[in-house]
Parts: structure tokens; C-alpha cells; sequence
């Protein structure tokens, strides 16, 4: 078969490349302005961050605390939809042509657009892999999986720690980009309050598990010092609602995001 | 229990409706249900505990009532199956008392819900007193405004009321609000869910404990008509978990017609309602794919009903595909036509309904029955909980058509 998007595997690459310590970096489309978008993909990747995780929103994001609940709701107001969304990341990988870019969201907005629609024009604009959270792994196999492949788009499901030992290695196999390791119970932002040595068991554990595909650790990481000790246990990773937080209230949001990622990394 | 052509499959599907789409974090939690709700229902203790709360404590059987007055004046036969002399007030104790049960056995320590009405929050509360479990019920701003006296019996019955404050500010974001909570207490915690909403197996968990209402009906229409079954059963429907109730044991049942009620809110096509079947399409709400009031950008929109127990924008899966299928005829009732039924239940019958309930009756003088008819009203609930609002109202609650 040939594929209509034979385009370079930039996740695996980045993995290769730079193997430890990655910044992955979540923000939320059309927040703090409309087309504020793709200038902070540019903003964060010069700063340093490996790859870049763009928030669709929706009205109703269960999985997120209210950082992100709230910068969902301002690019809701702002008139962010998918349709401004692929608008705006026509192009995008000339200005950015090596950094994997990621799409998060719910699901109802992509059933609305057309998953096949959503998955071409995210291939066009140059997207490398989704994250949807409240899609269902078997849905996922028998409905989805054919369609993302025919587009070369990647999925990345999420792991926390009470996933069972088999399913891990399911999702693991279903992978080929990255695990996403939610570090502990709660939403995003919610700072984990577990008692000493529980989150390091579950890294490890993990870890001894030998799995195919890297590891990124997400939820709760805010800082340089949160992300440092992250990166002890997997490849790198994930910070979203303190990066919208730094970017609230400001007059340029580009510059306060690239001042936010040279925090964490310098 | 023949229900079979409306059972949802292993996957939580009727028809094309249900499943659970749920984050990840909930997988765990949801599978334990679903793995073990059919077994505990099952199981000879747990009946007999249930069965014996429903008696003792809950007050069933409960009566089936001909009301004379308003079947004169429908030119039919109305019975009313009195779910609002339920301890507490309304029918969602049957679904309490039989999931704070499920709790325990599941070895839960910490019981959330989400409320609208506000009689669901009080059954939880209620339940959870009883069994001694850490309560928190989750309410929207403006419905714990609007239901004033069931936040005070919240916390009267000891429970923490936290209240919603993104999006509506309604039941849709207090479900939000404890399906986050969850997510972040995933071990210790049971979410009882009020409605026959949410992931697979909560729809056919609720279904089966409300279930109780329509094997009451079909023994004691036996007694009073000769036959079990009815020509209509009538309720109305929020997420529907009354309604299920009151369909579960007829759904097989094809010369049984069932009515499903919303509410129209201002009119269904005036931008401020909550008629589902109506406005909505097939997304995803809550862990479940079903009909869902959206905009073409799939973003839930804010349904509207003055009756915060019907203002939600999606429906059970079962009657998406109750509707779909053509097995249930949904009928959609406005603000002023609902409180027009309150004051006629209350001065024909000498009992004032629930808001909710309201919209059932109104549906009375559509569904088309004739003289010989019998046609079952499930008094879902009181409107003890309303009388602020009716007194808001009095001017429309007595206007004529
Ligand atoms: C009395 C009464 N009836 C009906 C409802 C609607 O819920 P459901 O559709 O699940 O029966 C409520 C919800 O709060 C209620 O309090």
C-alpha cells in the first residue's frame, strides 16, 4: 500500500534524537487569544520543548481541572472550533518542521467533524499523533484504528496507576509513539498529594515492565523541579495547566510561554 | 424478567446507543462495576437486604391509586403509581438504597452524587446516613437556589452539598463536577449516578433497581382492572431513570404503549429547552453515546427547563433507542403547561406533584386515550421541593389554557 502521508515519523525521532529529559507541552487552542496558536507552538519549541500537545477545547472536560477548564471556556468564547483550529495550522511546519504536534481533546467534537475528516485534515496541517482521552481502547480498535493508520496519525492513551499489568501491555502494544503516564489520581493540574514513595513504586513498575514505546509523565508536573524528578523515571515529561497559568492576564502571551519553558528546562 | 429485545448487549449498547466512553482513570472503577453489578444483584443476600429496605424504610409496595376526578375529566382510566409517597419524596431511593448496598459489598468507604432537583442528593444523603458512609453531593449553583429546602435536607441528613459553578451551573456540570471527583478518589469511592445515564453499566444498573416500580404496577393493575397490563404508561423523563422504572416490565410488552415526557421549557423551538429527543443528535455526554443537545461544533449545549430535575441536555441510552426504535413516543412539555398540571393534580386530587412530574400530566390530554383505556401515571414525585417555585408562579399555576 502507499500511503497518501508518508510523512517522517517525527515522534519516533524525537525519541531517538534526544532519548532522555524531553519537555512536552500542552496548551489549549484559541487561548488567551484566537490566533495566539500556532505564534506559542513557535514560542515554546524555540525555548526548548520537544514536542507540543494542542488542547481542542470542549464544553465539557471531564479529565481537566479548572485551569484548563478555563482556558477551554475563553477559546470557546474566543470562536476557537476545528475548523479554525486546521485553518490556522495550515503551514504550520514551516515555521516548526521538526517538533511533534499532538492534538487533545474529546471526543464528541471529532465524532462531530468526522473522525475521517478530522484525521486528513490533521494529517494535511502536518499533525503527528491524537490524545483522546474518553475514547474507549476496543471502540478505538474496531472503529478508528484503520482510519488513523490510513492518515500515518498516532495515538497516545493514557496510563495511570490502578491500569492493570495486562492492559498496560495492550495499550502498549496499540502504541507506537509514546505511553502517557498519569502520575497520580486526579484531573489535570491537581497537584498530587500521595503519600512518599507511591509514585515512585508505580514509575518503577512501569519501568520494569520493558515496554516498546517511551514513556511521558503528565499531571501535577509544574515546574523545573517536578519535571527533573519526572524525568528520573521515563523519557520526559508533560506540562500543561502551569503554562497556562504563567500566560493569565499577560500582553504577550507568546513571550510569557517562552520565558515558562526556559524555567523549567535552564 | 423478560426484557430482552431492550437489554443493552455486553458492551453497554442499545442499538446504537451507550457504551462507555470514559478517561482512562475511570477504566478501572467502571470495570469493577460491570464486573460485578449482575453478580451482587444476584446474590441472595443482597435481595433480601433490598427488598427488606424497600418495605421497612422506603415504604413499598406503593400504592396504586385511581384518580377518579382526573380520569372524568380526561374521559379515560388514570391510575397513579404514587412514587411520591417514597421515603424522601420521590422515586430515586429505589436506586439509592439499592447502590448504597452495591457500596458496601464493592468495600466503598466514600459515596458521591450529583443532583438537580435535588431529590436524588437527598435519597443519597438519606441512604448514606443509614449506612453510616461519607456523603458529597454535587449541585449546580443555580439548582441549589431553585431547590432551596432539599439543600438544607442534604445537610441536615449530615452530607457535604458542593456546588457547581462552571457551564449551566446545572445538573449536566454537577455531573461534571463528581465524575472529576472520582477521578481523583478512584479507590475508595462509589459514585451512585441518579439517572439511567453515565457509562456502561450504570443505565441497566439504575434501570434494574428502579424496575421495581412496573412489577408493583403490573400485580396491582391485576387486581383492579383484571388484566396486568395497561393501554399507556406515562412518565416523565430527565435522564429517564423514573421512566425506565415505570417501562422496564411492559418493554416487551408491544400492545403496551409507552409515553416518554420532556420538558419543552419555553417551547422546543425557542432556544430555551430541554427536549432532547427533539434538539439533539448522537454524541457523546457523560461516558455515553446517546442523544445529546449539541451545536454543529459538537460542544454540549445549556439545555433550559424551569423543573431543574428535567433541565439536561442528553437522555438514558435506553430511551435514545426506546425513541429510535419507535417502542416509545416522546412527548415535549412546556414551563406553563407543566405548572397548569400542579394545580389541576392538586385540586382534583388533593395531591400536589414534583415540577418533574408535572410534565407527565400535562402529556394527558395528547396521548390519545379513549374511555375504556387505562392509562398508568407514574407520580414520579412531591412537590414539597417546588412550592417556592409555585408560589413564584401562582398567577400561571391557575390560568387557563
Ligand atoms: C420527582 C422527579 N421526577 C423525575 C425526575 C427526573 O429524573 P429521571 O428522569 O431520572 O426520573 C426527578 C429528578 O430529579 C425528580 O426529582
Amino acid at each position: 500500500m502507499t500511503l497518501k502521508y508518508p510523512m517522517k515519523d517525527r515522534i519516533k525521532t524525537t525519541f531517538e534524537q534526544k532519548g532522555k529529559k524531553l519537555l512536552n507541552v500542552y496548551f489549549t487552542a484559541g487561548y488567551p487569544t484566537l490566533e495566539a496558536t500556532v505564534p506559542l507552538i513557535e514560542a515554546v519549541t524555540e525555548a526548548g520543548a520537544d514536542l507540543v500537545e494542542i488542547g481542542m477545547p470542549f464544553s465539557d472536560p471531564l479529565a481537566d481541572g479548572p485551569v484548563i477548564q478555563h482556558s477551554g471556556t475563553v477559546a470557546l468564547q474566543n470562536g476557537m472550533n476545528m475548523r479554525v483550529l486546521f485553518r490556522q495550522l495550515q503551514g504550520v511546519r514551516q515555521r516548526v518542521p521538526d517538533a511533534p504536534i499532538l492534538l487533545m481533546g474529546y471526543l464528541n467534537p471529532v465524532m462531530q467533524f468526522g473522525v475521517e475528516n478530522f484525521c486528513r485534515e490533521a494529517a494535511e496541517a502536518g499533525v503527528d499523533g491524537v490524545i483522546l482521552p474518553d475514547l474507549p481502547l476496543d471502540d478505538y480498535v474496531e472503529e478508528y484504528q484503520e482510519i488513523f493508520r490510513r492518515y500515518n496519525l498516532r495515538p497516545v492513551f493514557l496510563i495511570t496507576p490502578q491500569t492493570a499489568p495486562e492492559r498496560i501491555r495492550r495499550i502498549d502494544e496499540l502504541t507506537d509513539s509514546f505511553l502517557y503516564l498519569v502520575s497520580g489520581p486526579g484531573t489535570t493540574g491537581s497537584q498530587q498529594g500521595q503519600a512518599e514513595g507511591v509514585q515512585e513504586a508505580y514509575f518503577q513498575r512501569i519501568e520494569a515492565m520493558n515496554l516498546r514505546n517511551p514513556r511521558l509523565i503528565g499531571f501535577g508536573i509544574g515546574d523545573k523541579s517536578s519535571f527533573d524528578r519526572a524525568c528520573q523515571y521515563a523519557e520526559g515529561a508533560i506540562i500543561g495547566s502551569a503554562l497556562i497559568k504563567a500566560m493569565d492576564g499577560v500582553d504577550d502571551a507568546p513571550a510569557a510561554a517562552r520565558r515558562f519553558v526556559q524555567s523549567v528546562l535552564n | 424478567m423478560a426484557t430482552s429485545a431492550f437489554a443493552p448487549n455486553a458492551r453497554g449498547y442499545y442499538g446504537q446507543f451507550g457504551g462507555a466512553f470514559i478517561p482512562e482513570m475511570l477504566y478501572p472503577n467502571v470495570e469493577e462495576l460491570r464486573n460485578q453489578y449482575l453478580d451482587i444483584l444476584a446474590d441472595p443476600s443482597f435481595q433480601q437486604e433490598y427488598q427488606q429496605l424497600l418495605r421497612d424504610y422506603v415504604g413499598r409496595p406503593t400504592p396504586l391509586f385511581e384518580a377518579k376526578r382526573l380520569s372524568a375529566k380526561y374521559n379515560t382510566r388514570i391510575y397513579l403509581k404514587r412514587e411520591d409517597l417514597c421515603h424522601t419524596g420521590a422515586h430515586k431511593v429505589n436506586n439509592t438504597v439499592g447502590q448504597i448496598l452495591l457500596a458496601q459489598r464493592l468495600g466503598k468507604k466514600r459515596i458521591i452524587a450529583e443532583t438537580g432537583a435535588g431529590q436524588h442528593g437527598v435519597a443519597t444523603a438519606t441512604v448514606c446516613a443509614l449506612m453510616g458512609l461519607e456523603c458529597i453531593v454535587y449541585m449546580g449553583e443555580i439548582d441549589m437556589e431553585r431547590q432551596k429546602p432539599n439543600v438544607y435536607r442534604m445537610r441536615l441528613l449530615g452530607a457535604e452539598v458542593r456546588p457547581a459553578t462552571s457551564g449551566s451551573k446545572t445538573l449536566k456540570d454537577a455531573t461534571n463536577e463528581a465524575i472529576r471527583d472520582w477521578i481523583s478518589n478512584p479507590v475508595d469511592t462509589h459514585y451512585i449516578i441518579g439517572s439511567v445515564v453515565g457509562p456502561h453499566p450504570y443505565p441497566d444498573l439504575v434501570a434494574r433497581l428502579q424496575a421495581v416500580i412496573s412489577e408493583e404496577m403490573r400485580k396491582q393493575l391485576l387486581e383492579k382492572t383484571g388484566s396486568e397490563l395497561p393501554n399507556y404508561v406515562v412518565a416523565c423523563v430527565g435522564g429517564g431513570s423514573n421512566a425506565a422504572g415505570a417501562f422496564y416490565h411492559f418493554l416487551d410488552e408491544p400492545d403496551v404503549k409507552l409515553v416518554a415526557v420532556e420538558a419543552a421549557g419555553h417551547g422546543v423551538d425557542s432556544g430555551h429547552s430541554a427536549a432532547t429527543s427533539v434538539l439533539g443528535k448522537p454524541g457523546i455526554i457523560h461516558g455515553s453515546r446517546t442523544l445529546l443537545m449539541q451545536d454543529e461544533d459538537g460542544q454540549i449545549t445549556e439545555p433550559y427547563s424551569l423543573s431543574a430535575g428535567l433541565d439536561y441536555p442528553g437522555i438514558g441510552p435506553l430511551h435514545a433507542y426506546l425513541g429510535d426504535s419507535g417502542r416509545a413516543r416522546f412527548i415535549a412539555i412546556t414551563d406553563d403547561d407543566a405548572l397548569r398540571s400542579v394545580a389541576e393534580l392538586s385540586r382534583l386530587e388533593g395531591i400536589i406533584p414534583a415540577l418533574e412530574t408535572a410534565h407527565a400530566l400535562a402529556a394527558l390530554d395528547q396521548i390519545g386515550a379513549g374511555p375504556d383505556d387505562v392509562v398508568v401515571v407514574n407520580l414520579s414525585g412531591r412537590g414539597d421541593k417546588d412550592l417556592e417555585t409555585y408560589l413564584k408562579y401562582a398567577e400561571k399555576l391557575t390560568e387557563q389554557k
